[in-house]
């Protein structure tokens, strides 16, 4: 794969927490427009990763590179998280850059209480990137529609159900325009009923062509949805390949063990 | 009871708080706020020095009586040749107080704002301090209006101590209208019936912040 086809490349990505080693060298490649789901078992380092690549988490090892917008004359952004002497504005500043190319959709939400569901969505392209209000309302109302709650943009979030929050952190993401949309286990806050909303907006993404990395633990979505699946264990990739055959002939152990209990709690 | 006493004590009274406890009141805890802010920034901040700079602060003036910071500004400075008159002397020392106070509040009440609230700023692209301004304080305000009305309240009262370094406030009418009449059990009542008027009114006040602050809270 050449550099510019690929939105993100990770290589040898490591986190400790204390004596606690969460990732032990991580890769990851993944082309413009496709979609990797990350599984595992809990406390097996794919939230990490997630926070990693946004820059919430500052990794002890690795590179992390996202891609350039298309037709942007900026190249691709390289993080080294290998240099530990690097000074601490420094990293800062390499954080945000990183954070510039990619929106998160977390899994509780956390959308801004005390702003209405439209300043939630334009706060990020307005206040940070400096775009033009008028511009940014007008997309920001067209992609509230499209998730079907234009109606509820004067409202503010304690006024929506959690799906409806969930689709505003969509919209919220979305309306940055990112290389890379990173979901954190963006269902599994949600009443079960819920759910399919949130589940069918993201699938319409990744078939619209957005590059994604989603953490989940809803399989048969993971299947229909994503082009790879990376299966993770205690920080390390188990198994890896596409998502029919991760997910239904998975070669080893602990892939099918993890498929077949979460198969079976269904 | 005299009454025609308490009627023509009530005018110049009223003038104290008027002219004396009231801009006091409000000059001081603007001021104070200000230094609250900022000490309380610096009391989160990861620089260890700045924390710690913000912690001798709060506990100077929290372990010090109120009184006692009033005259080494007003008394004591002299000495060391910093002369300052009763007014500008009255309002340092109950902003540095109103500081040191509501840093604390303010800082608990940044603190009780959820972690997911700051990564949601950044994840937006905005620096510590955009989200600190933009996202954070905005939902502190709500969690501290209640204690931050309770020691606008008490400043209210403090003020009276600044009566002790000659500013003509409530207090100090009340007092010189005593001296002259020896009334001192109406004159006092008096002057307790106003202040006691003045932070009902506050209350009232404090109630409808809080009302709209809550507009985008779940009941």
């Amino acid at each position: 794969m050449s550099p510019t086809d690929a939105v993100l490349q990770v290589r040898g990505l490591g986190k400790s927490f204390g004596s606690n080693t969460v990732l032990r060298g991580i890769d990851l490649d993944i082309p413009r427009g496709k979609v990797v789901a990350l599984i595992g078992p809990s406390g097996s380092g794919k939230t990490t990763i997630l926070r990693s690549l946004n820059g919430l988490e500052t990794p002890d090892g690795g590179s992390v590179t996202v891609g350039a917008r298309d037709n942007s004359a900026e190249g691709p952004l390289t993080v080294d998280f290998g240099d530990a002497a690097l000074p601490k504005k420094a990293r800062a500043a390499q954080l945000s850059a990183l954070r510039d190319r990619s929106a998160m959709v977390f899994q509780h939400y956390n959308l801004f209480p005390h702003m209405t569901v439209l300043q939630n969505v334009i706060e990020g392209p307005v206040q940070v990137q400096k775009r033009p209000r008028a511009e940014v309302v007008a997309e920001a109302e067209k992609l509230l529609d499209r998730v079907g709650l234009l109606e509820k943009k004067d409202a503010y979030p304690f006024e929506l159900s959690g799906g409806q929050q969930q689709r505003v952190g969509i919209v919220r993401a979305l309306a940055l325009k990112p290389q890379l949309l990173l979901f954190d286990e963006p269902t599994s806050a949600l009443d079960p009923e819920l759910v399919d909303d949130v589940l069918a907006v993201i699938k319409e993404l990744a078939d619209e062509g957005w590059t994604m990395v989603i953490v989940t633990h809803e399989l048969a979505f993971a299947r229909q949805t994503a082009d790879e699946v990376v299966f993770m264990a205690d920080g390390l990739v188990v198994e890896r390949g596409p998502a029919s055959q991760v997910l239904r002939h998975p070669k080893e152990e602990r892939t099918q063990a993890f498929v077949r209990r979460l198969l079976h709690e269904i | 009871m005299d009454f025609d006493l308490f009627w023509s004590s009530l005018g110049p009274m009223l003038l104290g708080a008027l002219k004396g406890t009231i801009p006091l009141t409000l000059a001081s805890f603007v001021l104070g706020l200000l230094i609250a802010l900022v000490i309380a920034v610096m009391r989160i901040s990861s620089n260890k020095v700045a924390s710690g700079v913000g912690r001798i602060y709060v506990s100077i003036i929290r372990g010090t009586p109120l009184l006692v910071q009033l005259f080494v500004i007003f008394y004591g400075l002299p000495a060391v040749g910093v002369k300052l008159d009763p007014w500008p002397s009255a309002i340092i020392a109950f902003s540095l107080n109103v500081g040191g106070y509501a840093a604390e509040i303010i800082r608990a009440a940044i603190l009780s704002v959820p972690r997911g609230q700051w990564e949601a700023g950044h994840m937006i692209g905005m620096s510590r301090n955009q989200t600190l301004l933009r996202i954070i304080l905005p939902q502190a305000a709500r969690v501290s209006v209640p204690p931050l009305s309770n020691t606008f309240i008490s400043l209210v009262k403090d003020t009276s101590l600044a009566s002790l370094i000659l500013v003509t406030e409530l207090f100090r009418v009340a007092q010189q209208v005593a001296a002259f009449s020896q009334e001192f059990m109406l004159l006092y009542l008096e002057a307790a019936l106003i202040y006691w008027v003045i932070c009902l009114i506050l209350s009232t006040a404090q109630t409808r912040v809080e009302k709209r602050l809550d507009r985008y809270v779940a009941h």
